[in-house]
């Protein structure tokens, strides 16, 4: 008896030292860090001078800005319309890859690169691409008999599509994780209704995308999520230009927080990007019910 | 007479799947085109002269191919000191992950403690969380330890955990090892530590793989943190080198500029030719597997 109990706390003493370095960050990197962001958000503080609570001030502040309803439009309109369409991409790149040809292990290995090469190297390659004048885009549109190309990541109404257009190249992992989902459905299911005499477009619907909607699912609620936080494209390649058209809403974060060193403003814009995104997770988790499939045969 | 009907029919059908095929083929031939085409243009201008970079109709292969456009970036800035600075933070950090990951992932997949069920839902739900939420108390942190403008904000929290995806990854991988064989070494007299060490981490290895370039290839391109915290030019990395590269002399020099952007893509292509199956196992088993 009092045998099993040392055991016990031994085992309990040597889970929380094998777990002691995430707990610990858990409460210095993320707890600590929100709970403290909360708080800033109700406070002015520029790092150098005293804190000061001001109560709600940044957040009827934040209501009231220009810039504010501008980046959040210009973000949701990054998320709802790039993330359909980078899920579209990577699930026609599977389905393309799922089928019985040759060659498959290097067409996936070609699908995926793009997706390898991320960062500022990438959206200077893009900004070479997209440039008005003698940029590879423009030159085949003008080749192709299209006079007046768009000026693309010059252009107030043609830089948000352009960064769309560069994402769609970035869809590797959700091809990868789409092709995986694919492969788990059972040859079976489709032997089975070729016997009843359905077609490829009938196979397609009722069995390949309803085996498929938890990884839709799943690709979906990352999408979300990682979108909302766009950032290095948006900085390196247009710097939220032309007309603030490109300016997301971290790019405002991280002017008020690291530019301006409004540390409250900025940590109030945190917590609204927060529950921007909490809604919107939420939202699909409530959704999942109705149309994702769980059933494995 | 109805055989014959059934054979045409066939054969009909044979005919459609050629055509199908065919299609299939040149869709999947174009869209690699497509796909292939950024990175076969960042690598041709890379090696082309001014006037070939501005020839119209465009060159595709650069002749001759000519190297003065990295002498020139490389003699505008210290791409070099880029380089070092990059290559050390991303080293320092990737070990920090690979230790602290897998030590936390393993116990979550095996070891039995009060609590481990409760910690893990809040390990995942952290995975939702974006990062803008804490980025400015870390700053202020790391300001008030005096840590601005050195590698330390960059490397020392991958060693507090290395963030909840490599920590599932892990366990995932972990849960795979059939438990017997733990509870054998167990009988033999082993610490968890000894079986850690000897038994799961052998075991895990392409797992460990998965880990190490994910995270080497988040720290190589990571923009942002560097951004933040790194202040004077000769703490640069090779992100923040070629950002301030291109508006350097107020012209954008193409050749220059791709060349560079070249140099910071290498490492990850090729660790993405030589690793290619652990980058695949990895994204699938985080994925989807839950």
């Amino acid at each position: 008896m009092n045998r099993e109990r040392r055991l016990r706390r031994k085992k309990a003493i040597e889970g929380y030292l094998f777990a002691s370095p995430w707990i610990l960050g858990f409460f210095i990197f993320t707890a600590g860090p929100m709970i403290a962001s909360l708080f800033l958000s109700f406070c002015r503080y520029d790092v150098l001078t005293t804190l000061e609570w001001i109560g709600l001030r940044n957040y009827k502040e934040i209501f009231n800005s220009d810039l504010f309803w501008k980046a959040l439009y210009n973000t949701l309109y990054w998320v709802v319309i790039g993330v359909p369409l980078r899920q579209l991409m990577a699930l026609i790149l599977a389905l393309l890859n799922n089928q019985q040809i040759r060659g498959k292990p290097l067409f996936r290995t070609i699908f995926y690169i793009p997706s390898v090469v991320s960062g500022v190297a990438l959206a200077m390659l893009w900004v070479w691409l997209f440039e008005p004048s003698v940029g590879l885009i423009n030159t085949l549109l003008r080749f192709l008999g299209v006079n007046n190309p768009p000026l693309w990541l010059g252009s107030e109404e043609w830089s948000k599509p352009a960064l769309i257009i560069m994402s769609l190249w970035g869809v590797g992992q959700g091809m990868v994780i789409y092709l995986a989902g694919l492969q788990d459905i059972p040859q079976q299911l489709y032997e089975a209704a070729e016997i009843d005499g359905a077609g490829i477009w009938h196979k397609f619907w009722k069995i390949t995308i309803p085996l498929l909607t938890p990884s839709i699912f799943f690709n979906f609620i990352m999408g979300v999520i990682g979108s909302f936080q766009v950032f290095t494209q948006a900085y390196v390649m247009t710097r939220g230009g032309p007309l603030y058209s490109t300016y997301f809403y971290v790019l405002y974060i991280y002017d008020e927080g690291f530019q301006y060193m409004h540390m409250g403003y900025a940590s109030a814009l945190a917590w609204i990007l927060f529950l921007i995104i909490l809604f919107f997770t939420l939202l699909q988790l409530k959704s999942s019910g109705r149309w994702v499939v769980y059933e494995r045969l | 007479m109805r055989g014959f009907r059934v054979q045409a029919k066939i054969k009909s059908k044979k005919v459609s799947n050629i055509l199908v095929k065919a299609i299939l083929y040149v869709i999947i031939i174009a869209l690699s085109v497509l796909f292939a085409f950024p990175l076969f243009w960042m690598i041709s201008t890379a090696f082309k002269s001014n006037e070939q970079i501005f020839a119209e109709p465009p060159i595709w292969i650069p002749k001759p191919i000519v190297f003065e456009n990295f002498s020139n970036a490389w003699n505008k800035l210290p791409f070099n000191l880029f380089l070092k600075n990059t290559i050390i933070i991303t080293l320092t950090a990737t070990i920090g992950i690979i230790i602290s990951s897998s030590l936390v992932g393993f116990a979550f997949a095996y070891l039995e403690w009060p609590g481990r069920d409760i910690w893990f839902v809040i390990m995942l739900s952290t995975m939702m969380l974006p990062a803008q939420v804490t980025m400015i108390p870390i700053f202020i942190l790391f300001t008030k330890l005096g840590w601005v403008n050195t590698f330390k904000p960059l490397i020392i929290p991958a060693y507090f955990g290395g963030g909840p995806f490599y920590i599932f990854l892990l366990r995932q991988f972990f849960l795979t090892i059939p438990r017997e064989l733990f509870d054998s070494a167990t009988v033999d007299g082993c610490t968890s530590l000894d079986i850690f060490i000897r038994i799961a981490l052998p075991l895990v290895k392409p797992a460990i793989s998965a880990v190490a370039i994910f995270s080497f290839m988040g720290h190589w391109n990571d923009f942002m943190g560097p951004l933040i915290y790194l202040r004077s030019t000769e703490k640069y990395t090779l992100s923040l080198g070629i950002n301030m590269f291109r508006g350097y002399e107020g012209i954008t020099m193409w050749g220059e500029l791709m060349a560079v952007s070249l140099v910071a893509a290498i490492p990850c292509l090729a660790i993405f030719f030589i690793a290619q199956k652990y980058f695949i196992q990895g994204i699938t088993l985080t994925g989807l597997k839950g």
